[in-house]
């Protein structure tokens, strides 16, 4: 990174587009700039997001008390299934490739744009095509989808409710998926800057790499399952109806093929972004660049062989759950290898505990819960006593949302400067990230012993013995809300009348701190010459844009 | 800036990036059709009799004859841009037509199969079909649910090769850059190759 001697143009991203038109609505929407795509998926996501966070707390108000509070047990069908779609499939699974990706992979590369910038634009309209799909789900003649996010036959073929109009949307949303995971391997091996070779990479690009194989292999698989059970619901196929000969099972097992896969989707972006906040904050070279690195491709990798750990109680043959099992434990290894390399670079570093950082403090506690669990999960004498119970769905709630929903709040607070050019209010990020901390334990803490105590999962009533945890957990998604919304005052209040944020506010060294905020439309006048590891913290003596008060001699 | 607008234009196109997307985008429709081969070799395992008997009653002639055509079909989409690349443009044209025709043919020859099939009443969810075993049941749900996504492919290529095509006349496509013919080739070889693999596994294997 020839710090320096980088040209910048005058003007940013914000106030030049791609399009003919200078500015307008139709600048942005048909605009084929990957910084202008990445913050319209910002702004749906989290339209979306918030949805999905309205629908989780509703949820919690009926669990309040046993018996019925506020809605009837249909309308809690529903109402949970569509928080898992709306969550998973436009929130999480998208989420940080979609925004942060498109933002920053190019800038972190060293290029002008993705490999192929239409092709960008079309899938941030396929995803708004699917999302809104879900939407007109809801209100067509049937009822919105009531089977739980994961479709499971038979029950997804004889519910009346708008089964195929839900799962089409999915089907419509994994194109936009793969579309975006064929792009970022293009961009990867086809952009790089001069001299940035594969292990000159910024970690968050292995991982957004390692997330874009999945991507495009493992999408196509759900793409055709569900589009059987849209066939079976229309023409009574018999694939998977087990009254024409077909096997239920078997659709278990061609949905987890993709769906668990996609779990690491979810959570490898996530755990690219701690890789690049964690040697920010630290003032120090990240410890074990190449494990980190290679350890992204080993989840996506493992992941692949896992799938069947959520069918033990199905009724497989007893080697099959053996072997799954085993695969599932391999998988934590190169987890805790990116883990100890985390806790590894902040030994003896010099820490700067700014909100991204605080944040990031945040996920290695709920995630660390989150995956231990996972153990008890995937070992089968613990997984028979705690299957399909809370006990799950605490685990992936700290694992989804302790896990890549911090790390997307975590990401905005690290770039939101470089992306609007606007500084937030530090203060009030410290307490939201303290106030995050206390509202996840008390929201999902419970739902631990719940499940250990044998409440199931999905269940719209339970006994009176659960009542207590219960109201807990429902006063925590109170304190969860309360900590969104100040968030979003935050974000949306900076945006409005924040003060202007440097260049590089918080002394990052990988190439998007090397220009000015927000970015130029072009990213770089000059493609940059890399010549520096990439959390080389040296370089920052000599970087164009060093941050104020600090020296590094 | 218009001038520095022309230049980034120019070096914006990346034959070789093209081409790997192109490479990855039909990895991601072979996967597609990957879990269908998949849940097919399933249900052949368990129903191996009753698909013997159900794969007896599909017309093997006609299944061989489109064949014939997607395979010509393809040699000719190929020798299209190998045209191209020489330079010989009306070949590429002519050639090009040539595999139309022949996606044609071969959809007019699906039209006639699978109309004959319903006209005896199997078809997903018939009366007729429902009295037979399981298995049958099966064979017949996969036939029609893997040639017809096959034949939405043929469509889809259909579509693709004649974008290309028009770009080809008017010219955008030509000898120097022609990495959308071969992408539009590309696709269509992956439609014959999966034909190659449905054909022996519903008309042949008995």
């Amino acid at each position: 990174m020839a710090n320096g001697t980088i040209a910048i143009s005058e003007k940013s991203f914000f106030e030049e587009g791609t399009t003919k038109q200078a500015s307008g609505i139709l600048s942005w929407l048909l605009s084929t700039d990957h910084k202008r795509i990445g913050i319209m998926y910002l702004f749906a996501i989290a339209i979306f997001f918030f949805t999905g966070a309205i629908l989780g707390v509703l949820m919690r108000l009926e669990l309040i008390a046993p018996g019925r509070t506020i809605m009837d047990a249909q309308t809690y069908n529903t109402i949970f299934t569509l928080h898992g779609v709306i969550m998973i499939f436009l929130f999480i699974v998208p989420g940080i490739p979609a925004v942060f990706g498109n933002f920053f992979l190019p800038l972190q590369l060293g290029a002008k744009d993705v490999a192929f910038p239409r092709l960008n634009l079309l899938s941030f309209w396929i995803y708004l095509v699917g999302a809104i799909l879900v939407l007109i789900s809801l209100f067509v003649k049937g009822g919105p989808i009531d089977t739980g996010w994961t479709f499971y036959m038979p029950y997804s073929v004889r519910t009346t409710t708008n089964v195929s109009l839900a799962i089409f949307a999915a089907f419509v949303l994994g194109f936009s998926s793969i579309l975006t995971g064929l792009n970022f391997v293009t961009t990867v091996h086809r952009l790089r800057a001069p001299g940035m070779t594969f292990f000159k990479m910024p970690l968050f690009v292995w991982s957004t790499y390692a997330t874009a194989w999945i991507q495009i292999i493992a999408t196509p698989v759900i793409g055709i399952t569900i589009l059987l059970v849209m066939l079976e619901r229309y023409f009574g196929v018999g694939i998977f109806d087990p009254a024409l000969g077909g096997d239920p099972i078997l659709f278990q097992h061609m949905f987890w093929i993709y769906s668990h896969p996609a779990v690491y989707i979810m959570i490898l972006p996530a755990m690219g972004v701690v890789s690049e906040i964690i040697p920010t904050f630290a003032r120090r070279t990240i410890f074990g660049y190449r494990a980190i690195a290679m350890s992204s491709l080993a989840i996506a990798f493992i992941g692949y062989l896992v799938w069947a750990h959520h069918m033990f109680t199905s009724g497989m043959s007893d080697t099959a759950a053996i072997i799954f099992s085993f695969l599932t434990f391999l998988v934590a290894l190169p987890s805790a290898i990116k883990v100890f390399n985390w806790v590894a670079t902040l030994y003896k570093g010099s820490i700067d505990p700014q909100p991204p950082f605080l944040w990031v403090m945040n996920f290695i506690f709920l995630f660390t819960i989150g995956g231990l669990t996972g153990l008890v999960l995937g070992t089968l004498v613990t997984n028979i006593h705690v299957h399909d119970t809370y006990f799950v769905v605490a685990h992936f709630h700290y694992v989804m949302f302790g896990g890549t929903g911090t790390i997307f709040f975590a990401a905005l607070y690290y770039w939101f400067p470089k992306m609007s050019g606007k500084m937030y209010n530090l203060k009030l990020a410290k307490i939201n990230a303290a106030l995050f901390f206390i509202a996840f334990n008390t929201l999902y803490f419970p739902k631990f012993i719940l499940g250990y105590m044998g409440m199931p999962r999905r269940y719209y009533d339970y006994l009176p013995e659960f009542a207590d945890l219960q109201l807990i957990s429902t006063i925590g998604s109170w304190i969860m809300l309360l900590t969104i919304i100040l968030i979003f005052y935050n974000f949306v209040s900076a945006m409005i009348n924040g003060k202007k944020a440097e260049a590089n506010p918080w002394g990052g060294v990988t190439l998007e701190w090397h220009i000015p905020s927000p970015p130029p439309l072009e990213n770089f006048d000059e493609i940059p010459t890399v010549t520096h590891e990439p959390y080389d913290f040296s370089q920052l003596k000599t970087m164009k844009y060093i941050p104020k008060g600090e020296s590094y001699e | 800036m218009s001038n520095h607008a022309v230049n980034i234009a120019h070096k914006h196109r990346d034959d070789i990036g093209a081409r790997m997307g192109m490479w990855l985008f039909l990895f991601t429709e072979l996967l597609l059709f990957g879990g269908l081969f998949l849940i097919y070799a399933v249900y052949r395992h368990e129903y191996i009799a009753q698909f013997r008997v159900a794969a007896m009653e599909l017309n093997t002639t006609i299944g061989a004859l489109n064949t014939i055509i997607l395979l010509t079909s393809s040699l000719t989409v190929a020798l299209s841009i190998a045209a191209l690349q020489k330079g010989n443009r009306m070949l590429s044209i002519l050639l090009l037509i040539m595999t139309n025709i022949l996606a044609f043919a071969f959809m007019i020859n699906k039209y006639f199969e699978w109309s004959s099939k319903i006209h005896h009443g199997i078809y997903p969810g018939s009366e007729h079909l429902l009295n037979l075993p399981n298995g049958q049941i099966l064979f017949y749900g996969l036939y029609y649910i893997m040639t017809g996504l096959h034949g939405l492919h043929v469509i889809i290529g259909l579509v693709f090769l004649t974008t290309v095509l028009a770009f080809i006349i008017t010219g955008s496509v030509n000898k120097d850059n022609y990495v959308k013919l071969e992408n539009a080739g590309l696709y269509w070889h992956l439609v014959d190759l999966i034909w190659i693999f449905l054909f022996p596994l519903f008309y042949l294997i008995q």
